[in-house]
């Protein structure tokens, strides 16, 4: 996956950020089903979560990716098609309310050698999730900005030992529940 | 009341259950304990053994298109899983419903690169409707429903189901239950009011409006429906290569075939018609060419069943989601009676010019070698353009489809979407399973015949009355009339060497003509129909034949080469 630059987020050759949500039917194989109508378009997945929904037996799938908006309606309307795929929607970033998490590892010695912890962890909202003799493990939740900001700034002050970055998880601002909506549909065609 | 079965078994009871009657196969190592229970049941199945699986696909498509019922394969795992791989994404790209079951390595040995073990359903996913591996025989009967379901119903296609050795000798209980509902598939849409509204306001105001007729409407099994639609507003239609027979040759508003290597008038009028309604089709770059100056003109009215189809090559002005076979009716109801008949004849000019320029000296000429155009026409006349058209691929399959003549629906097979090569003999094969009672005319360049020549043995077997027609001109001439045109004459692996067909049909006793001139034609075709039986007719056409007319690849509609 490529390295994730938001400032496509914003513009670039009309081209731009969007999140793909897809709930499917809890399977064996949905990821590959999916995964390869983005390589049909040679579309690169940004980034990608996934996890039980709130409702039994469905699965939802978070995922970003770079395109222009004929094209990742043209991707979502081939997923939607697949039968194990119950329904699947695109949305912009200000369509949704979004969240990543990062994890960020450095030596202990180094951490404590820093002096200003005390600024950094209220300049970023940092918790500290374990601390040993070697190491510390920090945790930022945010935006890519955000979560990349606090690594650039530790990277410039010390080694960052480890550091990961989860996919994008995120909800709709929206009035409308669409997937409720389509469930409820799909329960009137079953009892015709 | 316990009802403990074998896995196989209950694969046979579950396909009898959705009155399966033909099933094309092969046998080998992991689907044996299957053909050890089809053994049992070769009374209540016509089972016909291919000679490669390839085959047993291509038949199983051949069976599906002319009967509108889903065609069956059965196969074994790794080779011979991998060898239907060709005809299932030809049954993708065409809608053909087809169910594929393979067998497959015990669920135990799963990922061990067992003996002839491969991924099939990781193979399949792009190119199947569904895909599934059945690991238990508790799983067979809901998983065979389903796979039916899906197949026949919607947009159709081909599903596949990976049968594990284990599910096939295990033991479960058989209750079987046909599925009607899977959730998140929704195959056919209730036909939206205010889409059709907007459709007829659409058409009713125009002044040249132009049909282009897909396939969706045969598998629809729309022909009277389409018929009504084009008639009570007096719109001209152009059908797309699978579209063909769904509206009869002589029709007064069938102006021909689109596309490529479509006639003259619709693909001009494209460019012309204020109004284009596509009904059941997909605008495929064979049909539309260059997009940026398609239709560009035009108001586009799209009818389909496949929402993911709507927007995709061309964005339309107003779509109407659903079977066709629902929403054209409602949609004829709403149209006012009209009569085009100046936009109408405008088609004149342009057929007239084809005609002469291309038809005439292609299916009627009176010396030289024989053409492959009037090779064909003769061959449709002499079954009072009643027969099935199956067809192989390049220049035999667009001399056929444009030189065949229809009267009826469901008369044309040809590998449209997917262009397979090989395709015409199993095709025929199954074809000819699939309406037996109707004359199936399968023809093959040199190059086509060879690709699926060995199912000559089951057209022996099985003596399946198909009437074969090679228009054999040394050359792969498809490939070769791009190369006369576009590359510089360049006969890069093109030009053949050929065996002698007749001696291989000989060989399975299957009766043969060789023919050169127009009197051998005449006689040979006469002898080809004297009987029910098998036939291979050899003609011997020009080398450098052309099919005319061309939009060249990639050009606009309207830019037609006539020769």
């Amino acid at each position: 996956m490529a390295n994730n630059n938001n400032k496509a987020a914003e513009c670039n050759d009309g081209k731009r950020l969007y999140t793909v949500t897809v709930f499917s039917e809890n399977q064996v194989g949905l990821l590959n089903q999916i995964s390869i109508i983005f390589t049909r378009r040679h579309l690169n997945i940004e980034s990608l979560s996934v996890s039980q929904s709130a409702l039994p037996g469905i699965h939802k799938f978070t995922i970003t990716s770079i395109t222009d908006e004929d094209t990742i309606e043209k991707v979502v309307k081939q997923i939607d098609k697949r039968v194990d795929i119950i329904k699947s929607f695109y949305h912009t970033d200000e369509d949704v309310v979004y969240q990543e998490i990062a994890l960020y590892k450095v030596s202990t010695e180094q951490f404590l050698g820093l002096g200003s912890i005390e600024d950094l962890i209220r300049k970023y909202n940092i918790r500290i999730l374990e601390m040993s003799e070697n190491c510390v493990v920090m945790e930022k939740t945010g935006h890519y900005e955000e979560t990349q900001g606090l690594f650039q700034e530790l990277s410039t002050k010390l080694t960052v030992l480890q550091f990961v970055r989860s996919g994008r998880i995120s909800i709709t601002r929206s009035k409308i529940e669409r997937l409720s909506d389509m469930l409820a549909k799909l329960e009137a065609i079953k009892k015709q | 009341m316990s009802n403990q079965m074998k896995g196989a078994y209950i694969l046979m009871e579950s396909l009898l259950k959705e009155n399966v009657d033909t099933i094309f196969g092969y046998p080998g190592g992991s689907i044996m304990p299957t053909f050890d229970a089809l053994y049992d049941y070769m009374n209540r199945f016509n089972y016909v053994l291919t000679r490669h699986e390839q085959g047993a696909a291509h038949a199983a498509q051949g069976y599906a298109r002319v009967s509108g019922k889903t065609g069956v394969c059965l196969v074994t795992s790794g080779p011979g899983a991998t060898n239907t791989l060709t005809g299932i994404a030809d049954a993708m790209m065409d809608s053909t419903p087809l169910v594929v079951i393979a067998g497959q390595a015990g669920s135990a040995f799963l990922g061990t690169d067992a003996f002839q073990e491969v991924d099939l359903v990781g193979c399949t996913l792009p190119i199947t409707k569904w895909s599934y591996q059945i690991r238990s025989a508790a799983d067979i009967a809901p998983a065979v429903a389903k796979a039916f379901h899906i197949a026949n119903s919607g947009r159709k296609g081909p599903v596949v189901l990976d049968f594990a050795k284990n599910a096939q000798v295990e033991m479960a209980e058989f209750n079987y239950q046909k599925c009607t509902f899977t959730r998140g598939y929704i195959p056919y849409t209730a036909i939206n009011p205010s889409q059709i509204d907007a459709a007829a306001e659409i058409i009713n105001s125009a002044k040249k409006p132009l049909a282009l007729v897909g396939q969706g409407v045969i598998l629809a099994n729309a022909e009277a429906e389409l018929k009504a639609f084009l008639e009570k507003a007096d719109i001209p239609a152009g059908n797309t290569l699978l579209g063909l027979s769904a509206l009869p040759s002589d029709h007064r508003l069938n102006k021909g075939m689109l596309g490529m290597h479509g006639n003259v008038g619709p693909n001009i009028k494209t460019n012309e018609a204020d109004v284009i309604i596509a009904i059941g089709m997909r605008f495929d770059d064979r049909v539309t060419g260059d997009l940026k100056t398609y239709a560009k003109q035009a108001k586009i009215v799209h009818l389909d069943i496949d929402t993911a189809e709507m927007d995709k090559n061309v964005k339309v002005t107003a779509k109407v989601l659903g079977d066709v076979k629902d929403s054209l009716p409602e949609l004829t109801n709403r149209l006012k009676e009209a009569k085009h008949t100046e936009w109408i004849e405008s088609f004149n000019e342009y057929e007239a010019k084809e005609d002469e320029k291309v038809i005439r000296p292609e299916v009627y000429p009176t010396e030289g070698p024989l053409k492959m155009g009037e090779v064909v026409r003769k061959i449709s006349e002499a079954t009072n353009n009643e027969a099935v058209l199956v067809t192989d691929v390049g220049q035999n399959q667009i001399m056929a489809a444009r030189y065949f003549k229809y009267t009826k629906s469901r008369s044309v097979v040809t590998s449209g979407g997917l262009g397979t090569m090989g395709f015409g003999i199993p095709a025929a094969i199954g074809a000819k399973i699939g309406a037996p009672e109707r004359t199936v005319c399968m023809f093959a360049g040199d190059g086509g015949f060879q690709m699926t020549i060995q199912e000559l043995g089951t057209i022996m077997e099985k003596q399946i009355g198909v009437k074969m027609i090679i228009l054999n001109n040394n050359y792969l001439g498809m490939v070769r009339q791009w190369q006369e045109l576009f590359f510089q004459e360049r006969y890069s692996s093109t030009p053949m060497v050929n065996p002698k067909f007749g001696a291989i049909a000989d060989a399975y006793g299957i009766k043969n003509k060789e023919v050169c001139t127009r009197e051998e034609l005449d006689a040979a075709i006469k002898e080809m129909f004297a009987d029910d039986k098998p036939y291979l007719l050899i003609a011997n056409c020009e080398e450098k034949g052309m099919v005319y007319p061309m939009v060249p690849a990639g050009e606009t509609v309207t830019n037609i080469l006539l020769g």
